[in-house]
């Protein structure tokens, strides 16, 4: 990313010019001329790495809806909100963005705890919410749609495909919250449905950075590959210190979190690393190849994950169904989602669940090579079997809570 | 005319705080009283800090341990009881129990200063790793899932008392946060002014000296502490009915930012840490709808804080209220030096004054 | 057998790795009484400039050995003269002071060199040591540790600028009565700790990579580390990393890495109980 004093100086100044400013702000008067939407994602702090690429493929999406005409033919406004990782003002941002802003949809939150601190603001608020991040599953509310993979559809593929190709003795490593515990379990089941044993699982905690005693542990029990469900900066130590042991060309890794670090290790570190995930960069596509060539390009973002460009499909989804819909009301717009709304996008085809009010959706499998994932073997149209075994909003509108998934073994 | 100024201010004080309790609701919006709300827990918080480093002397640098304790022990107690009212007395009342176990531990060793500071830091990262690991299904307190890294989403909001199900509305939340600011405000001042505090603040000045006549510095100490830990515990509480209890409740960024507020409101006030609390807290607020465009005029909050925080430490360590003070008192002395009569300048050091 | 090795290898190494991530704060903190809480930062800004003098051709040892600790024992000195020297005596002050510089520094190296940054891998290759393999890296710095810390010795105990180092320790008022200035000696001694940062931050970015906030994972234990170790720079921060360091990795390998954490820091808490003072504020109090 270049870089000027001079830029930081005039934004600076900018800054503190808009700052005395600010709370005197006229209302504009010619709002009702917009439909505003929100976007919160944390743009700074630890999760930024994400937070950026989410509000640049937002931006995209909305510019190019505003470019066809826009909605009903009003232009659409993005207020972008910046939590800079503090769940607080998830809650402060929610509440502004739907009361005093008057949004006809919110998308945003990137962890669970930031997506459960706004959803029931927004649910009592009556404002659309969208959360398009990849999650451990089991949100059964009517109001929010969750267009990110869960771990079923991800690990119920990738485990068999490893496991062929690799063997039945399974190391699990992964972050300890609810998103990893989780998708332990599911490593676990899917290992033993196919014949394999999970020889042992270790929790980290996301800042831990030092995976020496893990490794040599690790070797002491032989598996025959290790599942990583490390997530964050901190552990991406980890695929380091392996590989500066040499251990990545005795004990092949797969992953359904290695994304993004793809472009922070070097290919000596993650070269052959498998992974799953609803989306990936090396998707062939024409549609695909120019959406990655306009994030590179136009937002200087090296390098594309599942909850960015879920965050695309999540806004268009929501476009094509008040267009549909005719309305940004918010009942109509949701009855138009469940009416099996879909939107083919870079990441394949993305359908609504209306019982889960999660997305049936294209799942790849992929192997990391120089800075890029290759798509191995893809599965389309996954359905959210994980989140489906508790919810079915169908049969209760409402319901408005997240399910723990008992994961049988 | 040595208590007439302290007089004015208190009331001051007093008026604003109880315009704000019943002039918001009527008149803001509801995301301006869901903001007033955290703003309120948080000055309570700010609170907490000013009376036991601003005037017992004792840095404490992990005030979060207490305030994350009481958002958790309100929240996992909430869930189990059913009606909230007890685990809003717990919420305030194992906070202070642990401040009086961790404070004789600390002052009974004669512990002070920078040993002091780095024991509460260690504590309040030990209570940190501690809840930010309990995600598995092991870590059920009775009904209470302490979630680990994802807190507890579906803590309770508080209820009538005794009538479980009569949930407050955001409203009442409100009302509730600022009074009980008000109230712990003026509680401490009061405080401040009987035998216990001016022994307090003594100790600070100067321990030996206390202890030589007679009082065992610890046993001050200890109390002061321990009404510090529960202060912080009640802001606790506040801060779960406002947003949700996560382990960043426990964290090194919240400790830092309580020491923040008061060192840039002006330490040895306690107007000033809430005045601090509510600046940095708007200004927070304010950062994060600044960037619209990614790679655009990118303004990075950590940035801005960092720079303000240095900028105050070097430039205006006494913190605001005494930045104001000073202001006010030279202008009140240039305005009475110019007729020449030889009149002592009572009225800028009003606290010196016979 | 080959596991007693490996596991005595891997408590040289957190050892090793303690004193590594402590010492610049050490020695700012023995010899200025000053707390940086921007040693985090200094760590990563040495991981930053070392990565970045690699990008730029320059060769790898050059980039980590010269190019890291030139960069951030220039910038601590600027530091020093623009920050710190005022507030000497005031700990608390400069403790709030280096906070906010670690924000404004986390912040900056966002705005200059993005969130992803990618790394360098660990030089050296790896040893096989019976049915273990280990990063013969890690071992490097098992040695870079002992050397560091065996040329600190050297250099307070023989040299007279580790004299006039001693003196202004121990009286700075009778040292500057002596003639040596203490305004220089202290924005030496900011320089080198501030050096040492970098060094060190540059030796650990290809095992544990660049980006602005790894800071937060090495202030606190550094932080504990020191204060644990008390006035002696380099025989506290050496037995209080054998200590803690030791505590850490046997929790971690019974039992799990967050227990191996929280015995840490419990070990420290007990620790400054019994002896407030530190360490070496009780024990080798002539030690250096």
């Amino acid at each position: 990313m270049s870089f000027s004093r001079r830029r930081l100086l005039t934004t600076t100044a900018a800054g503190l010019g808009a700052a005395s400013a600010g709370p005197f702000f006229i209302r504009d008067l010619r709002a009702e001329d917009f439909i505003k939407v929100a976007g919160i994602h944390d743009t700074s702090g630890g999760l930024d790495i994400y937070g950026k690429q989410m509000v640049a493929t937002m931006d995209l999406a909305v510019n190019e809806i505003n470019a066809a005409g826009g909605l009903l033919g009003k232009k659409i406004k993005l207020i972008n909100y910046d939590p800079q990782s503090n769940i607080q003002f998830y809650t402060q941002y929610a509440t502004e963005a739907a009361t005093k802003e008057k949004v006809a949809v919110v998308h945003g939150g990137i962890t669970s705890a930031s997506r459960e601190a706004i959803r029931p603001l927004l649910k009592r608020f009556n404002t659309l919410y969208f959360y398009n991040t990849p999650y451990e599953g089991g949100v059964c509310d009517r109001n929010i749609f969750c267009t990110g993979s869960t771990p079923a559809q991800t690990v119920e593929k990738l485990v068999p495909y490893v496991m062929k190709k690799w063997g039945k003795k399974v190391y699990t490593i992964a972050a300890d919250y609810n998103y990893g515990q989780i998708t332990a379990k599911w490593v676990k089941k899917y290992t033993q449905d196919n014949g394999g044993e999970v020889v042992q699982t270790d929790f980290f905690p996301l800042d831990v950075t030092d995976f020496g005693p893990t490794i040599k542990k690790i070797q002491a029990a032989k598996p025959d590959l290790v599942m990583s469900a490390l997530v964050g900066a901190a552990h991406i130590s980890f695929y380091r210190q392996w590989a500066a042991a040499g251990m990545n060309k005795q004990i092949p890794l797969a992953s359904t979190t290695f994304g993004n670090e793809v472009v922070i290790t070097s290919p000596e570190e993650h070269n052959g690393i498998i992974v799953a995930f609803a989306y990936l960069e090396g998707i062939d596509t024409p549609v695909n190849k120019a959406f990655v060539e306009t994030i590179h390009g136009k937002y200087g973002i090296p390098h594309m994950t599942e909850l960015a460009t879920m965050t695309y499909h999540g806004v268009h989804l929501w476009a094509d169904a008040v267009k549909k819909a005719n309305s940004i009301d918010r009942m109509k717009v949701i009855g138009a989602l469940e009416a099996g709304a879909s939107y083919s996008g870079p990441a394949g085809k993305t359908t609504i669940d209306a019982k889960t009010h999660h997305t049936v959706l294209d799942v790849y499998i992929g192997e990391a090579k120089d800075k890029k994932f290759n798509v191995l073997e893809s599965f389309s149209q996954q359905a959210p079997a994980d989140t489906a075994a508790v919810c079915d909003l169908k049969k209760n509108p409402n319901d408005n809570k997240q399910y723990v998934i008992d994961v049988k073994t | 005319m040595s208590r007439v100024l302290p007089m004015a201010g208190n009331l001051a004080v007093l008026l604003v705080g109880l315009g704000v309790l019943f002039g918001l609701p009527a008149y803001a919006e509801t995301y301006l009283i869901i903001n007033a709300t955290i703003f309120a827990s948080f000055a309570i918080l700010a609170v907490s800090l000013a009376l036991i480093w601003g005037y017992a002397g004792i840095l404490c640098f992990g005030q979060a341990a207490f305030f994350g304790l009481g958002g958790y022990t309100y929240a996992v107690a909430a869930i189990n009881f059913g009606d909230t009212t007890g685990a809003a007395v717990l919420a305030v009342a194992l906070p202070a129990m642990f401040a009086a176990l961790l404070g004789y531990f600390m002052f009974w060793g004669r512990i002070s200063d920078v040993y002091l500071g780095v024991i509460t830091l260690t504590v309040s990262l030990i209570l940190y790793r501690f809840v930010n690991q309990t995600a598995g299904e092991e870590w059920n307190i009775g009904q209470a899932p302490l979630g680990g890294f994802n807190g507890i989403p579906s803590t309770p909001i508080l209820n009538w008392p005794g009538q479980p199900g009569e949930q407050l509305a955001p409203e009442n939340i409100f009302s509730l946060a600022v009074g009980l600011l008000i109230l712990v405000y003026f509680g401490c001042k009061a405080l401040l002014a009987t035998k216990f505090g001016r022994i307090v603040v003594a100790i600070r000045e100067n321990e030996t000296r206390v202890e030589l006549l007679g009082y065992d510095a610890r046993v001050y100490k200890l109390t002061i502490f321990v009404i510090g830990g529960a202060l912080a515990g009640l802001s606790g509480l506040m801060f779960a009915n406002s947003v949700f209890v996560s382990p960043t409740m426990f964290s090194l960024p919240v400790s830092g930012q309580i020491i923040i507020w008061v060192i840039i409101g002006g330490l040895g006030t306690l107007i000033g840490p809430v005045i601090g609390c509510i600046m940095m807290q708007v200004l927070t607020n304010w950062l994060g709808t600044l960037n619209q465009v990614p790679g655009f005029g990118w303004v990075d909050p950590n940035l801005v804080l960092g720079v303000i925080l240095v900028v105050f430490v070097l430039l205006v360590p006494r913190g605001l209220t005494a930045l104001v003070s000073d202001t006010y008192g030279w202008l009140a002395q240039r305005l009475r030096s110019r007729p020449p009569t030889a009149e002592p300048d009572a009225a800028a050091q009003p606290e010196t004054a016979p | 057998m080959d596991y007693v090795i490996i596991l005595a290898l891997q408590i040289c190494s957190a050892v090793a790795s303690l004193v590594l991530i402590s010492l610049g704060l050490a020695v700012i903190f023995g010899m200025m009484r000053v707390i940086n809480l921007a040693h985090g930062e200094f760590l990563m800004l040495g991981g930053y400039a070392a990565i970045t003098a690699f990008n730029k051709g320059v060769n790898l040892w050059l980039a980590m050995l010269v190019v890291a600790p030139l960069t951030v024992g220039l910038f601590g000195v600027v530091v020093e003269r623009l920050v710190i020297r005022h507030l000497y005596g005031r700990l608390i002050d400069t403790m709030l002071a280096t906070w906010g510089l670690s924000l404004a520094m986390i912040g900056f190296v966002t705005v200059v060199f993005g969130n992803t940054v990618s790394g360098i891998s660990a030089p050296l290759g790896s040893l096989t040591i019976g049915a273990y393999r280990t990063g013969a890296y890690e071992v490097f710095l098992i040695f870079v540790a002992l050397v560091l810390l065996a040329a600190g010795w050297s250099v307070l105990r023989y040299t007279r600028l580790g004299l006039i180092a001693r003196g202004t320790m121990q009286n700075a008022g009778m040292a500057a009565a002596l003639g040596v200035s203490p305004s220089l000696v202290y924005a030496v001694t900011f320089g080198i700790g501030a050096a040492l940062s970098g060094l060190v931050g540059g030796l650990l970015a290809p095992l544990s990579g660049v980006v602005p906030t790894i800071g937060a994972a090495y202030i606190a234990k550094a932080f504990i580390t020191v204060i644990s170790g008390g006035a002696a720079i380099l025989s506290g921060t050496a037995i209080a990393s054998g200590l803690l360091g030791t505590i850490n990795t046997a929790a971690t390998f019974a039992f799990t890495p967050v227990i191996g954490e929280v015995a840490l820091l419990i070990a420290a808490v007990i620790l400054l109980r019994i002896l407030p003072q530190g360490i070496t504020g009780r024990f080798f109090r002539r030690a250096l």
